[in-house]
């Protein structure tokens, strides 16, 4: 379907300030708005506005090329520009239509988790949060992506610690965050410092200019990719730099979890491969030696680690949150192995793996909220109780593993062929390890949940009381999504693999 | 060798600030503790890109009156300087004066903003953490939340009937 058509006319002439902006103002109002339910619903139809925009924006972009909009009408390199191209626009789409099932599952869900007089500040938050991720990845200005950054998680560490009312374990993991996501976005500000020093400007096409012309630059700007690989590393939870995670998924409210999980690392993610594709190249010696040695090997390490760590939480949020680790770590391979087939292949997994563990993420929330049980041995006869809330984790767990038909089968194979193509046949055997792991953590909740009986409390079994529809329509969309893409039922598949090849490809020629 | 060390003497304090607020931060266990070693890494960034707006020899980036014309004269020809910077980009104001960038100066303004934004909320957060812990040493809260696990009382039966 083309929405471009139905559009009005200055949506294309201005709506990449309209993503960012009008969430941003809207915050403010739903801060003090005096009910809840409008709260709930101005976030809602804004969610709704804003995915329907970055669609049209999208398919805008695919028929007419970049977009390059200048923000106060100041020209590139001097004024900031926000840039819709082949592999922003993508990233919008998700982060949008994310923050869409989100909402809808947060209208049962926040009533039971958020006390009443914080409710529209917890919408305000989520707000500001969206609008932070939207602004990190439409931006082409560097120390705009650092403000913008710092939105995002600033408004993400208030959302973490409203889980307080549930467990106050969220302060302290909220606390944790804050301290390490302000060292990684320091880290990354002081990459950025040392790259204006060496090319005398922040536009990111510009900066990839100069250095493409400068073969590289200096040792300053091989400083500056080591601060911005560390600082993101820490933001996208790269292996040893993944301990806030955990905490800040396992604890904060369940919608929080599910947007985290599905948005907030992949904007960070999205930004590594803008930085090291784009802004550097991977033809600078240094570039090239960080991404075979150290972006490959955590990668790969990360994998089969937070995999093994997910195996032994009781806690089925930390279990999925470890594996949220391991997942990043296929993604990482996808971009360390740095050809476009594997750029693309992570490209896709980081798609995918959105659907899939927004999916997850939902279907145990829902669990939570239905029985108030987070661990996995208490997921006794959920099958009986909670059927369909239970299909659509079954599929999404499927999907995480890579069984054949489902979206994470798509990925793990083009990642596995991209990575044989190029020699690094060892990392087969990884991929497929890694996913003989993720069997045993999915899977362990699946036999407890299909082949023993509900529990008694009270001398009766548990009846059945399933998820209310509100969080069953949300949970269905993503586990159908992942099937959909599995099978390429109306050409999901094709089209987001369409999607990624193509921005792998305006990348890595962009660069060369 | 001691003479660089002076005359790059603000990029010294740089260091040793920078290291100094991440060694705390890692090394302290108490949580306001680690908020000020946030505080002092966070600073260090600040001296560093005020640092790189320094350019030698040069004035405070404001626009010089640069020929003896009429008062008016001036102000127009910065104002029309900015406009066209606007509107063609890539113009640049021909002068003798050298500048010092004020670049850095703008960005770090910003950065000041994000620091302190982010050390409210961070305090804020030991503010809970005090109230509902009734301290706020790491050690503490950890032997805490473990017998807390190992009670298992982290599982609330009835949650999603709160209302």
């Amino acid at each position: 379907m083309d929405l471009t058509q139905y559009m009005p006319t200055w949506l294309f002439e201005h709506g990449p300030a309209f993503l960012i902006a009008v969430p941003l103002l809207l915050a403010a109002i739903t801060a003090i708005l005096p009910s809840r339910r409008l709260a709930w619903w101005s976030t809602t139809t804004m969610t709704v506005i804003l995915v329907i925009a970055a669609l049209a924006l999208a398919q805008y972009e695919n028929a007419n090329g970049m977009d390059v909009y200048r923000m106060g009408g100041w020209n590139p390199p001097y004024g900031i520009s926000l840039v819709v191209d082949a592999l922003s626009a993508p990233i919008l789409v998700l982060i949008a239509a994310m923050a869409v099932m989100t909402m809808l599952y947060a209208m049962p869900a926040t009533l039971a988790e958020v006390e009443p007089k914080k409710r529209a500040p917890f919408y305000a938050a989520f707000l500001l949060c969206m609008a932070g991720l939207m602004g990190m990845v439409i931006t082409g200005d560097a120390f705009n992506v650092f403000v913008f950054l710092e939105v995002s998680s600033i408004s993400t560490y208030v959302l973490v610690a409203m889980g307080a009312s549930r467990d106050r374990r969220a302060l302290v993991s909220a606390y944790n965050y804050l301290i390490l996501g302000s060292i990684g976005a320091t880290f990354f500000v002081i990459g950025i410092g040392f790259l204006y020093m060496e090319t005398g400007t922040l536009n990111m096409a510009d900066m990839g200019r100069i250095l493409s012309e400068m073969d590289g630059g200096s040792r300053v700007s091989m400083v500056a990719f080591g601060f911005i690989i560390v600082g993101l590393g820490l933001k996208l939870a790269m292996f040893p730099l993944h301990n806030w995670l955990p905490g800040a998924y396992a604890y904060s409210p369940t919608a929080v979890t599910t947007f985290l999980a599905s948005t907030a690392t992949k904007a960070a993610l999205y930004l590594l491969i803008r930085f090291t594709f784009f802004v550097f190249n991977p033809e600078f010696d240094y570039v090239a030696a960080i991404l075979t040695y150290l972006i490959v090997g955590l990668g790969v390490v990360g994998m089969l680690f937070a995999s093994a760590q997910a195996i032994f939480q009781t806690d089925i949020r930390r279990a999925l949150a470890f594996s949220s680790v391991a997942q990043v770590g296929y993604m990482l391979l996808g971009i360390g192995i740095a050809t476009t087939a594997s750029v693309a292949a992570g490209y896709l997994h980081l798609i995918n793996h959105a659907v899939i563990k927004g999916g997850l993420f939902l279907a145990v929330g829902a669990m939570w909220y239905r029985f108030g049980i987070t661990r996995s041995a208490d997921f006794r006869g959920l099958a009986k109780t909670m059927p369909w809330t239970m299909g659509a984790f079954t599929l999404c767990g499927f999907s995480l593993i890579g069984v054949p038909f489902t979206a994470g089968f798509v990925s793990k194979v083009a990642l596995a062929e991209a990575a044989a193509e190029q020699g690094y046949w060892w990392s087969v055997g990884v991929i497929m390890l890694s996913s003989i792991l993720a069997i045993f953590y999915v899977g362990r909740v699946l036999m407890t949940a299909y082949f023993q009986d509900p529990p008694e409390v009270d001398g009766q079994v548990v009846a059945k009381n399933e998820a209310p529809l509100m969080m069953l329509i949300p949970m269905w969309i993503l586990a159908l999504t992942s099937i959909a893409i599995g099978m390429n039922i109306f050409g999901a598949s094709d089209l987001i693999v369409g999607v990624s090849e193509r921005a792998a490809d305006a990348l890595l020629s962009a660069g060369g | 060798m001691i003479a660089d060390i002076f005359q790059q003497y603000n990029y010294a304090v740089v260091i040793i600030l920078m290291m100094t607020g991440l060694y705390t931060v890692f090394s302290s266990r108490n949580l306001i503790k680690k908020l000020v070693g946030l505080s002092i890494f966070q600073t260090s960034v600040f001296l560093l890109y005020i640092t790189i707006g320094k350019v030698a020899d040069a004035q405070p980036p404001i626009l010089q009156k640069v020929y003896d014309g009429e008062e008016d004269d001036y102000t127009h020809q910065a104002i029309e300087t900015v406009q066209v910077a606007a509107s063609e980009g890539g113009y640049s104001y021909a002068t003798d004066i050298l500048y010092s960038n004020p670049l850095p100066h703008v960005l770090i303004l910003t950065a000041i903003v994000v620091g302190v934004a982010t050390l409210a909320i961070g305090l804020s957060l030991v503010v809970r953490i005090r109230e509902v812990y009734q301290t706020i040493e790491e050690d503490e809260i950890d032997a805490l939340d473990y017998a807390f696990n190992l009670e298992g009382t982290d599982n609330p039966v009835n949650a999603g009937a709160a209302e």
